[in-house]
């Protein structure tokens, strides 16, 4: 066995046991409740836009490539809209797509917001699609997707 | 932490000019997915579902929150005033409980 | 049985699968005093943004109650802490940068969580908080936040002198099932991954922080507890003397970084 005052080696037991020691602790910490798919989260859509068939474009997500903790997630969306009485956003829905639950979060606005740009925090599973939603004061529906790649465990402590 | 909101706007503003509005609340957000670990029974759901702001008596933002917004949850988005008043900022607890917090901005 | 081939290396590229950049060549500007490097710099641009607006930062949650209870009287003395020392501002300049500091009275170190229970129980007459609650992390916050800025210098000579060297100690004592000392990761291989997270080089500059993973305020010593127990070695408990001096020694290794508390982390 090793003793103090060396550090520069490791024995090959001491190596295999931190790999599969540090593989166990991963796969524990993914059993989960049973998760969304795309087609749960297609159900969740439905349920909040009706039979309505989104049109790409006019809905820009901000997301981080790679988010170091799921657990808190920065996301913020922007719908390019004049926001005028006539023309605006009335509310943007996000979803993701391997969460437990794909519902993430609904926002809503007015004319009186000026534009349709809003920033909060969310939780990721793991690696997935989030789904953003805009909906127009005129019934018409825009939607865009973006992966975000969530780190699961490592040296967590 | 007893629950508690931040809030922060600014003090004043040009008539019609578009401004952000930052929030921030002190909430644990319990999903109701997670186990107790000694029992193993579900902890149930305890989050702040929704929060409604206000501003002179009438709606400017709302937001309808889902487990998947974290801990301590924030938001900010953008709001334009006419004329100097309240801001009223309510956060609903599942349980019913309403968070509430007001600021003033002055609008010239 | 030793394999004398198997450096420490291996163990990180098996964990990992690939070694990290190491972020060379960058300005970290205040981050950075030489070689030494914030947790901050670590950090993806989103995580360092969560920290760069004292708004967007959660952990002024626990600042902002650390500041009421500033001022809020308790226990049998009729005291608060603005009693004795007015102004946190003012009062409380320098105490992030210098502590863990030797207490004569006690004869040993003391952190700021702990003088700040001390305060409590022998000036106000009132209950300690519990290590790691949100009155004892909000008020940590609040002290060392008062230093924002200033550069890490902790005395470690003088009767601090034996304390620093068993802090020393325990930083290169390999521990646990996986045998690791502190210095293996933070040492030898910051920069790198560790399975899926970079390792830092372990300052505790902007601690009390936020960690994402904690959705919460946490102290020093949470994070020594997970690291001890991510090398499978039995955790000391939080306050203990083994984690103060500990405390010292990692507090000099950050010398002449800035004091960031409260930071964000992942």
């Amino acid at each position: 066995m090793s003793k103090q005052g060396s550090t520069q080696t490791f024995t090959r037991r001491q190596v295999l046991i931190a790999a599969s020691g540090l593989a166990l602790a991963g796969f524990v910490s993914r059993v989960r409740p049973a998760i969304a798919d795309a087609a749960s989260t297609q159900e969740a859509i439905k349920k909040v836009i009706g039979g309505k068939d989104p049109k790409p474009g006019r809905i820009k997500l901000k997301l981080p490539e790679i988010a170091e903790n799921g657990n808190t997630v920065p996301v913020s969306f922007s719908v390019d809209s004049p926001m005028t009485k006539k023309d605006y956003v009335k509310a943007v829905h996000l979803f993701a797509e391997a969460n437990p639950r794909p519902n993430v979060g609904s926002f809503y606005f007015s004319p009186t917001s000026g534009k349709a740009t809003a920033s909060t925090r969310m939780r990721l599973l793991k690696t997935q699609n989030i789904v953003a939603l805009a909906e127009m004061n005129d019934g018409s529906v825009y939607m865009t997707k973006t992966k975000v790649k969530v780190t699961i465990g490592g040296c967590g402590g | 932490m007893a629950t508690k909101p931040r809030v922060k706007v600014p003090q004043q503003v040009k008539k019609g000019e578009v401004f952000e509005v930052k929030t921030l609340i002190s909430h644990k957000m319990e999903t109701g997915l997670r186990k107790d670990k000694k029992t193993g029974a579900l902890i149930p759901r305890k989050i702040i579902n929704k929060l409604i702001v206000k501003y002179d008596g009438r709606e400017v933002f709302k937001a309808d929150f889902h487990p998947a917004i974290s801990a301590n949850p924030y938001m900010s988005f953008f709001t334009k005033a006419t004329k100097s008043a309240d801001m009223e900022f309510t956060w609903v607890d599942d349980d019913g409980t309403e968070y509430k917090h007001t600021a003033k901005i002055n609008v010239n | 049985m030793r394999y004398k081939s198997l450096t420490i290396t291996s163990i990180f590229v098996l964990m990992a699968g690939v070694a990290g950049t190491a972020f060379t060549g960058e300005n970290w500007g205040k981050y950075a005093a030489g070689e030494k490097r914030s947790g901050y710099t670590f950090m993806t641009p989103e995580t360092r943004a969560m920290q760069d607006d004292d708004f967007a930062n959660p952990a002024f949650l626990w600042v902002e109650q650390g500041q009421e209870l500033w001022s809020k009287v308790e226990g049998e003395a009729g005291k608060s802490c603005a009693s004795c020392h007015g102004d946190a501002d003012k009062s409380m300049k320098g105490v992030g940068a210098t502590y863990p500091v030797y207490a004569k009275e006690l004869g040993k170190l003391i952190n700021v969580e702990q003088r700040i229970n001390q305060c409590r129980t022998e000036r106000m007459k009132a209950k300690p908080w519990k290590y790691e609650s949100s009155q004892l992390l909000g008020m940590t916050a609040y002290v060392k936040n008062q230093s924002r800025g200033m550069p890490v210098n902790p005395k470690i000579d003088g009767a601090a002198a034996s304390f620093f060297e068993r802090g020393k100690a325990f930083y290169n004592q390999r521990r646990g099932q996986l045998d690791m000392a502190c210095m293996n990761c933070h040492v030898q291989h910051p920069g790198k991954m560790i399975r899926a997270n970079r390792l830092s080089q372990g300052q505790p500059n902007a601690f009390p922080l936020y960690r994402l993973k904690w959705q919460k305020l946490g102290s020093l010593h949470r994070r020594f507890r997970g690291c001890n127990k991510q090398v499978r070695a039995e955790p000391y408990p939080f306050g203990s003397d083994e984690y103060v001096n500990l405390e010292l020694y990692v507090m000099w290794r950050a010398r002449g970084l800035p004091v960031e508390a409260p930071g964000v982390r992942m």
